[in-house]
């Protein structure tokens, strides 16, 4: 479980995160939707210490993780997974070293321990055969499913994902959507998605939280979400005309 | 005037993180091996030529200059080696590599900044300043001092190239004039200020890097000010290091 309370957050005197204060449960795929600029990315940024907030804390079960120290951080975030919008696979290592990195890093495990782990999680997102390509020689879709495979290595409690499917074709989006879900109930991690894409909380969404301008304007199930008395939710919801006729409106 | 002192004391902030709870040794090892590739061997090829050309230019300039019947042609051989190990090797050689390494770092830890790279090492809980910029710096401090040896060495073979091609002067008095009063502090003095200079430009490119934000624009924005202000910065400490080892 991950709680925000009373978050604010400002850059140079405008504060994109207006009060926010939010809880996502634990083995559920968390939805965090709202237009471009609405402060999506900030809100994923600030829950997992890249920003500080201004005001309000942030807590991770019980642990009030915005007053602990660099290295009590450390520890929580070994449990945190996360997958950037661009994928932001490091451009000079292979895929798996890119994967394998953390490994490295943190764990005192064999060369054929670590390999075989990273073996593991390539199968896992269906992307095998991939080990020596660079960065570079992937495509949009390959690109986020090694981000996937990296962000879950380390087996994290904790998963964020921002913007998962932007940039890829519906159909890769469905799988890439379906992926992360899976893993979420496979784990039992706390999953918060960052997305503008109706389709995935159409098919994935488990609980939902519509951001507007900084606030939070809205949260609930999917079910609700197309029944909600929200006009600028409404709007959002049924900006694409294929949801509209499924209203039938 | 105060943006000034905020950006010095950023990069001070910057280098006590760069030099703070390193990860584990084993993997800086690998770095360290990768950007000597990267910042060392690959300036080789830069650093001999425009030496070579250097040091034959100053033989010329000498020869010019120095046309009389009571200078002995060996002074020409005498002034290309100190010119070479004095103040060419160490700082052009750093002014010149500035323009190429620090260039290449400031943009591609600028790429990595504003690419989220960096965000994402944060979040596995590496300490991205240390882990990106030590092996650079670590790198660079250990090889500029080596080109800059081979720097004054082919210089000097330069100057022995263009006597003998051009005929302006005896080959065999350009050799004398090498060997003439041979200080090795000059030498110290001359890897004392390279090892310097690696320092600043590998840093100063690096810190320009890492608080990049926006677009690719302002990668190139910020690997320009790098290398602008690398040099400023090395012109400073040249005559600083200058006093203090050499008066
Ligand atoms: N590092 C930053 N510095 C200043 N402003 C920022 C920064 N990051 C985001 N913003 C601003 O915050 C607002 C919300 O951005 P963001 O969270 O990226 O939106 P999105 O919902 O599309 O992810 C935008 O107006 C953006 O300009
Ligand atoms: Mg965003």
């Amino acid at each position: 479980m991950i709680r925000a309370e009373h978050i604010i957050k400002s850059f140079d005197g405008r504060t994109v995160l207006n009060d926010i204060s939010v809880e996502f449960k634990t083995g559920c795929t968390n939805l965090i939707i709202g237009r471009s600029g609405s402060g999506k990315t900030v809100l994923l940024k600030t829950l997992v210490g890249l920003h500080e907030p201004d005001e309000g804390s942030v807590w991770y079960d019980e642990t009030n993780y915005t007053q602990l120290g660099f290295m009590e951080r450390k520890a929580i975030r070994k449990d945190i997974g996360m997958i950037f919008q661009g994928g932001a696979l490091l451009d000079s290592s292979t895929v798996e070293e890119n994967i394998k990195l953390p490994l490295d890093l943190f764990t005192e495990q064999s060369e054929e321990e670590k390999m075989e782990r990273v073996n593991f999680c390539l199968k896992r997102v269906r992307l095998e055969n991939a080990n020596h390509l660079y960065p570079a020689e992937l495509s949009g879709g390959m690109i986020k499913r090694v981000a996937i495979a990296r962000a879950i290595v380390m087996n994290p409690r904790y998963l964020f994902c921002d913007e998962p499917n932007s940039g890829l074709d519906p159909q890769t989006s469905i799988v890439i959507d379906n992926l992360i879900h899976e893993i979420t109930k496979e784990y039992n991690i706390t999953t918060i998605i960052n997305t503008h894409d109706m389709n995935s909380v159409m098919e994935i969404g488990e609980k939902i939280v519509y951001i507007h301008e900084g606030h939070k304007w809205w949260e609930g199930t999917k079910e609700d979400i197309l029944h909600a008395e929200n006009r600028e939710l409404n709007d959002f919801v049924f900006a694409s005309a294929m949801a509209k006729r499924a209203k039938g409106m | 005037m105060l943006k000034f002192f905020e950006l010095i004391g950023r990069y001070f902030l910057l280098m006590g993180k760069v030099f703070s709870r390193p990860e584990k040794f084993s993997i800086y090892r690998r770095r360290i091996v990768y950007e000597m590739e990267a910042i060392g061997i690959d300036s080789i090829g830069l650093t001999a030529i425009i030496s070579i050309f250097i040091g034959a230019v100053i033989t010329l300039q000498m020869c010019i200059n120095l046309e009389s019947p009571f200078i002995p042609q060996s002074l020409i051989g005498y002034a290309t080696r100190e010119t070479m190990i004095l103040e060419f090797s160490s700082t052009v050689v750093a002014l010149i590599l500035s323009g190429k390494v620090g260039s290449a770092i400031a943009s591609e830890i600028g790429t990595m900044r504003i690419t989220e790279q960096i965000d994402a090492l944060e979040i596995m809980g590496i300490n991205s300043a240390s882990y990106l910029i030590l092996p650079k710096i670590v790198a660079a401090v250990f090889f500029f001092p080596l080109l800059t040896i081979l720097s004054i060495g082919i210089g000097i073979v330069g100057g022995y190239l263009i006597a003998i091609a051009t005929g302006i002067m005896i080959p065999s008095n350009y050799i004398e004039g090498i060997l003439i009063d041979f200080r090795p502090y000059s030498i110290t003095y001359s890897l004392i200020k390279s090892a310097v200079f690696a320092f600043i430009i590998t840093s100063i490119s690096a810190f320009f890097g890492y608080y990049a934000k926006g677009n690719s624009l302002e990668v190139g924005k910020a690997s320009t000010r790098a290398v602008v202000a690398g040099s400023v910065v090395i012109m400073i400490f040249n005559l600083i290091l200058t006093q203090i080892l050499l008066i």
